[in-house]
């Protein structure tokens, strides 16, 4: 791998290396708070804030911390702050870190924050590791959006809370789909998600454990 | 009794950890692709649940709700709300637990150590964990409830990713298009599953 660029640890996240759909990270609160696009916004922005933050601050410390309580540094950095971005929210947006409740705090485990911070800020730079951070949490947002977009739009027939597709029970037109709003659907979207990503880039395809012999009838290979 | 009773059933089967609020995914995805290793990481995550979360519940009522700290007799310890220190409390606690597990595990049933070695130190960042303690204090658990609930939470954890397991080892001999291979397919199988569960949130306890 070439040396780490400024442009390059903000994009490939995005797409060519996705935290979610290729590295299946942070998938634990990412599912949950998909029903809405705004909440997702937000959602997205914490962790943003909370994975540049930390890369950048353990990045700065880097040369100064033992190998060997590593991960316990990591985890107080994080986690001091995801707290100030629920005092925040708590006192800016109440309704939202209601709505929002326990994942705000979930946070600190997401796979994503602590991925990077050991896999990334541990050897390069402040500067480069905040970005890199941002990036990530880019690429987490891209799934969370795209995931909430679809949910929202089918199954209440909104988007960020404004009406386009006008449901029956408004006197439109549009049957809501409910399935949408309940968490199975978001296992689903996410599956076809990372089908279609797959499908346009196929060097990300995993290998196969078995392969069927050709010509095989599927009830002798069983 | 009955109370606990319904409290369990209701953390297993309809407020299942992985299937209902995705917790703990990062892990249930990655371990759950032979069944032996998830049993062993299912037990793994009952045993640090039924520890740290009534330990948890205990730091918060003792140490760091607001007035918690009247029992020091301390003037003005009623008006203390430590509250905020919650994230960074919970995850230290749990860090060590699973710290001391391990080395007790280690010196005195060495078998299991062995067993579950691999599995326990990723226990720490399984969302699950955490998960179970911040919902313990959302919903005012006390310390009898906490220890039900923690069980509960645990065993609903294993019995999803043992099944998933279970399915995956035998979706491997399928021919599953190739784009969707791996990850893909176990998301959807995922989604049915929690799609499964959902017929028990009908269930009045």
């Amino acid at each position: 791998m070439s040396a780490p660029t400024p442009k390059g640890v903000l994009v490939t996240p995005i797409f060519k290396n996705n935290p979610i759909a290729l590295q299946i990270l942070g998938i634990c609160s990412a599912l949950a708070v998909t029903s809405s696009m705004s909440v997702s916004l937000v959602m997205t922005l914490a962790v943003m804030f909370v994975t540049a933050l930390s890369s950048f601050f353990v990045s700065l410390i880097r040369h100064h911390i033992p190998s060997s309580i590593r991960i316990i540094v990591q985890m107080t950095i994080i986690a001091s702050l995801v707290i100030v971005v629920d005092q925040l929210l708590k006192a800016y947006a109440y309704d939202m870190s209601k709505q929002l409740s326990v994942f705000v705090g979930l946070i600190i485990t997401n796979c994503i924050v602590m991925g990077r911070a050991e896999g990334f800020a541990m050897t390069n730079s402040p500067g480069l590791s905040f970005l890199d951070g941002i990036g990530n949490g880019m690429g987490y947002g891209f799934i969370l959006m795209t995931v909430s977009f679809f949910r929202e739009l089918l199954g209440s027939g909104s988007v960020f809370g404004f009406t386009v597709l006008q449901t029956v029970q408004n006197g439109g037109w549009y049957v809501p789909n409910g399935l949408l709003l309940l968490p199975p659907s978001a296992f689903f979207i996410i599956g076809l998600l990372i089908w279609a990503m797959r499908a346009i880039n196929p060097e990300q395809v995993e290998e196969t454990e078995f392969k069927m012999k050709e010509n095989t009838q599927p009830k002798e290979a069983v | 009794m009955q109370h606990y009773l319904s409290l369990f059933v209701a953390s297993v089967f309809v407020e299942n950890m992985a299937l209902a609020f995705f917790l703990g995914m990062c892990t249930f995805l990655a371990v759950s692709k032979k069944v032996s290793s998830a049993i062993g990481l299912g037990i793994a995550v009952i045993a640090v649940l039924v520890i740290t979360v009534p330990v948890n519940n205990l730091l918060l009522t003792y140490l760091l709700d607001e007035g918690a700290l009247t029992w020091t007799g301390l003037p003005g310890a009623e008006n203390i709300d430590l509250s905020f220190l919650g994230y960074l409390s919970y995850i230290g606690v749990i860090a060590a637990i699973v710290q001391i597990m391990e080395m007790f595990l280690d010196k005195y049933v060495p078998a299991l150590y062995n067993a579950l070695g691999v599995f326990l130190p990723l226990i720490t960042v399984n969302c699950a964990i955490l998960g179970a303690t911040l919902f313990m204090s959302e919903r005012n658990y006390n310390f009898g409830e906490s220890v039900v609930y923690g069980l509960g939470a645990g065993v609903g954890w294993a019995l999803a990713i043992t099944a998933l397991a279970g399915i995956r080892e035998k979706l491997k001999y399928s021919d599953v298009p190739a784009s969707l291979q791996g990850l893909g397919i176990t998301f959807i199988t995922v989604g049915l599953m929690s799609l499964g569960f959902m017929s028990f949130s009908g269930i009045q306890l």
